[in-house]
């Protein structure tokens, strides 16, 4: 699967990257991990709140740092 | 009717003024370092250390219940909501979700492209973006705290004339061109929200009180140290002489001091209260806080991304005529408010 952290660079993007990497690390489900940071493309997406999630092209989490347990019961 | 004035100045007093903080801090200072605080050393010391207590206490509380609040309008249900109207109403509405939706300048760019790539007026997107930072509940309760209810609602009431007169302006002078071109290729998407249950809210709510205290509280400190400053060092004359109500030239400094400045309400109140406390007009106070809030060359800078030179220009004059006209305003019938 393809997750991907949409967010301009900021401390909480950098925050749920992490957690999301984790998170996968934890399940060891085989996924590559994107960063979007143009602002046209995480409008394209709907998003007006970074961090963004997005699992295979659907926005899962807006605009909070979501917890490793968070990220794994999505990826689930 | 007696007993309730009484109790509703009593709570002012104490809850939001926080008269037991300042008599207490008094007693630390005179008791325990020994000054006394009609003196110079210990005015300063009990300006700083109050008001940098009173204010992380009101930053905490305030912003956790305007986070709570928030958390009802996240900017994807703000942008639907909108959609359903037009015309002035939709400025008056935009101006007013402003105030409610959560706003940081770094999030200023996706809600600008996607209120835009909804197909919302751009007036109404601009109504948007000035309210936003410049009126919410915590500046009108931390108002209300430094300087009454009167001069707080007024703020709130001009805040949003503001808001609601640049949209319209914007709107009337057909400015779609200058957004720009790749704005207008993003197509529209409705996000899902979920509804929060309370603890979520409430999670939330805390969650943003951490993160703004972690983000301002050297913009606080830096504040009340100026205000202090100002409150014990600086000389009256030579405050009234740069700002002072003779000087007509003083709204206009404060304004143009104010606005390249990136700070929030909490940061600048301080500085307001000394410059207050000197004299220094309530009109002139007000622009050089709206100035500080409204616009800075964060905000600007992010825009520039999304709208052509020439639109950020008309934008920045807009409201920086506004803040000018609003402060004369305020220092001319400055005595309805004081």
């Amino acid at each position: 699967m393809v997750i991907k952290v949409l967010g301009s660079g900021c401390a909480n993007c950098k925050k749920l990257e992490a957690h999301a990497k984790e998170a996968v690390a934890q399940l060891g489900v085989d996924a590559t991990i994107e960063k979007v940071t143009d602002f046209k493309d995480i409008a394209a997406y709907g998003v007006m709140r970074t961090p963004a999630l997005v699992v295979d092209e659907q926005v899962k989490i807006v605009g909070k740092v979501a917890s490793v347990e968070e990220i794994k019961n999505l990826l689930k | 009717m007696n007993v309730i004035t009484q109790i509703f100045s009593w709570l002012s007093d104490q809850l939001l003024k926080m008269k037991w903080l300042s008599d207490l801090v008094g007693l630390l200072v005179e008791k325990v370092f020994g000054l006394e605080v009609t003196q110079r050393v210990g005015g300063s010391i009990h300006f700083f250390i109050y008001d940098t207590i009173k204010i992380f206490i009101l930053l905490s509380v305030l912003i956790f219940i305007i986070s709570y609040i928030q958390s009802f309008y996240p900017p994807e249900k703000t942008k639907k909501i909108l959609g359903r109207f037009k015309g002035i109403k939709g400025n008056l509405l935009g101006a007013l979700l402003g105030t409610v939706t959560p706003f940081c300048s770094c999030s200023s760019i996706p809600i600008f492209i996607g209120f835009t790539s909804a197909g919302l007026p751009l007036g109404v997107t601009f109504s948007f973006l000035i309210s936003s930072p410049l009126v919410d509940i915590a500046s009108f309760l931390l108002l209300m705290s430094f300087f009454g209810l009167k001069i707080a609602l007024a703020y709130v009431i001009v805040g949003l004339v503001l808001a609601v007169i640049g949209g319209t302006i914007i709107d009337k002078l057909k400015m779609q061109k200058y957004v720009e071109g790749y704005v207008w290729g993003v197509d529209n998407v409705d996000v899902e929200y979920e509804e929060l249950t309370s603890k979520e809210r409430v999670d939330f709510a805390k969650g943003q009180v951490r993160e703004i205290i972690n983000k301002v509280w050297l913009y606080i400190l830096l504040g009340v140290g100026i205000g202090a400053a100002i409150h014990n060092w600086i000389p009256q004359s030579v405050i009234e002489r740069i700002i002072g109500e003779n000087n007509p030239l003083a709204v206009l400094l404060a304004t143009v001091v104010g606005i390249p400045i990136y700070a929030d309400i909490f940061g600048t109140i301080p500085i307001a209260e000394a410059l207050f406390n000197k004299g220094v007009g309530i009109g002139t106070i007000i622009s050089f806080m709206m100035g500080v809030t409204a616009l800075s060359l964060p905000s600007m800078i992010m825009l520039s991304k999304v709208i052509k030179p020439k639109l950020l220009a008309i934008f920045i004059s807009i409201v920086t005529i506004g803040i000018i006209i609003i402060g004369y305003a305020f220092n001319a019938f400055s005595y309805i408010f004081i």
